[in-house]
């Protein structure tokens, strides 16, 4: 039996992409391996770790229990389009690093992709549900609390600037 | 870690799917939200050599009212749909209130209603939630339809009542009864683990104060979702206090339940957990009922 290469076009950070893939092809080793966006990371491969997060049509899912087929005609965010530009960071990304939200970095694309939606729909959180929203990610390093002060201070920085404009 | 080769068929429309169905049954698995059976796939403890894609069959997704204060849900629904469309919160609050247990937002924007009751899981949430609602579901297949009681749906671990050709296509929620209460408890090592243990209560007290009907659905307790019947009867008759609750709960814990152990918990350690959120289930649902209105 011949492996049947299946054409597929999506739109990733607003780039529209084409590729043939497998069939068994994961979103995840799509992103990784074909397009060359290794930002995102691949940890457990069964849906636990939270690593591979991405948006898909703007939602937050593991990449890494999609096959890639099904992004055909979809749309991807990863953690590559969350910067204005080089040298600039996501104001998430930046309270990240104020915070010293993260330390090996691993688990961190998948956590900034879960919280920026998250961040996007209540933008006043409470802690509890910052946790709440954090639990699908696993991290090693940090033990949360760093990344939950994070979280408030990039919602904090957010009603802030909206205020001052 | 990467699944083993598999052809892939994604049908337009659910004729196409009812075909491949029909063709492919007995080697296909039916991909709905993946997230059990892509790691499963992943893991190559399930190896397909089809897989037929309904993520892109139209007007499977959705939640109508059924015309007598009921919901009917497209198999296709995803959790996260459910969790927030306040027509389920309306007529079936026990969903509203349990979906959130279902692992993780991002599990739950993919994972779908048809997906983890055709699976089966003893351990999942919405098996329980179906039969604590008595929910029933609708097998199509080219042969014909035909609606399935979840008392008859669940027959074993990742086992159910569908032949190979049938694709479950909707789910029907009778609405709760006026005044019903309800309480879903669950107990996990961590915040979406599949649990250890959980339990559904829905409790109706007459316009006496007496509990007229109960219905107890354990999770993880069995190799399908739990009816404890025996437990919810010793709860009629009269209005329920924490001693009636405590004895019911106990009754269940001990006889009714058959919990496996796993690596994390021992089969007693079940029980205990199956007596102590049964009651505290119990006890919440019957603070939330509302006694019918007295005739007058």
């Amino acid at each position: 039996m011949g492996v049947e290469l299946l054409p597929i076009h999506l739109t990733v950070n607003g780039k529209v992409y084409q590729a043939s893939v497998e069939p068994r092809l994961l979103l995840s080793d799509l992103l990784r391996h074909e397009l060359d966006l290794t930002g995102t990371h691949v940890g457990c491969e069964h849906g636990v770790c939270g690593a591979c997060t991405v948006l898909f049509d703007g939602e937050p899912i593991r990449s890494c229990l999609m096959l890639a087929v099904q992004a055909d005609g979809h749309e991807v965010a990863t953690v590559e389009g969350l910067a204005a530009g080089p040298g600039k960071l996501h104001p998430l990304q930046e309270a990240f690093w104020k915070a010293h939200a993260l330390q090996c970095g691993f688990c961190t694309p998948g956590i900034l992709m879960t919280l920026v939606p998250f961040l996007e729909t209540n933008p006043e959180p409470s802690t509890a549900e910052v946790r709440e929203a954090l639990s699908g990610n696993l991290c090693r390093c940090t033990g949360y609390q760093h990344i939950v002060d994070a979280v408030m201070l990039a919602a904090r920085a957010s009603r802030e600037s909206a205020g001052a404009s | 870690m990467k699944p083993p080769p598999f052809d892939y068929l994604a049908p337009k429309d659910f004729g196409g799917a009812l075909e491949a169905a029909a063709k492919h049954g007995g080697e296909a698995k039916l991909l709905a939200g993946g997230q059990s059976l892509v790691p499963a796939m992943n893991f190559r403890v399930t190896q397909p050599s089809l897989l037929i894609d309904l993520n892109r069959v139209p007007d499977l997704d959705y939640v109508r009212p059924d015309g007598s204060g009921g919901l009917l849900v497209g198999a296709m629904t995803r959790h996260r749909k459910l969790e927030f469309d306040p027509a389920v919160k309306q007529a079936a609050p026990l969903l509203s209130e349990a979906i959130p247990f279902i692992a993780h937002a991002q599990i739950r924007n993919r994972g779908t209603l048809g997906g983890s009751l055709a699976h089966a899981d003893p351990a999942a949430e919405l098996p329980v939630l179906a039969l604590a609602l008595e929910a029933r579901l609708r097998a199509v297949s080219l042969r014909g339809e035909r609606w399935i009681e979840a008392a008859d749906f669940f027959q074993g671990m990742f086992t159910t009542a569908l032949a190979p050709d049938e694709i479950l296509r909707e789910v029907a929620f009778p609405a709760m009864t006026a005044g019903t209460g309800w309480a879903f408890e669950e107990f996990a090592r961590r915040r979406g683990d599949y649990a250890l243990m959980g339990v559904a209560c829905l409790m109706h007290i007459d316009a006496a104060g007496r509990c007229d009907r109960a219905r107890l659905v354990f999770l993880n307790a069995g190799d399908g979702p739990v009816l404890a019947d025996e437990g919810a009867a010793m709860l009629l008759g009269s209005p329920v206090s924490a001693e009636t609750a405590r004895e019911a709960a106990r009754h269940a814990s001990e006889k009714e339940i058959q919990p496996l152990g796993n690596l994390h918990a021992t089969p007693e350690f079940q029980r205990h957990l199956a007596r102590v959120l049964a009651q505290r289930a119990i006890l919440s649902a019957v603070g939330r009922a509302r006694p019918s209105p007295k005739a007058a």
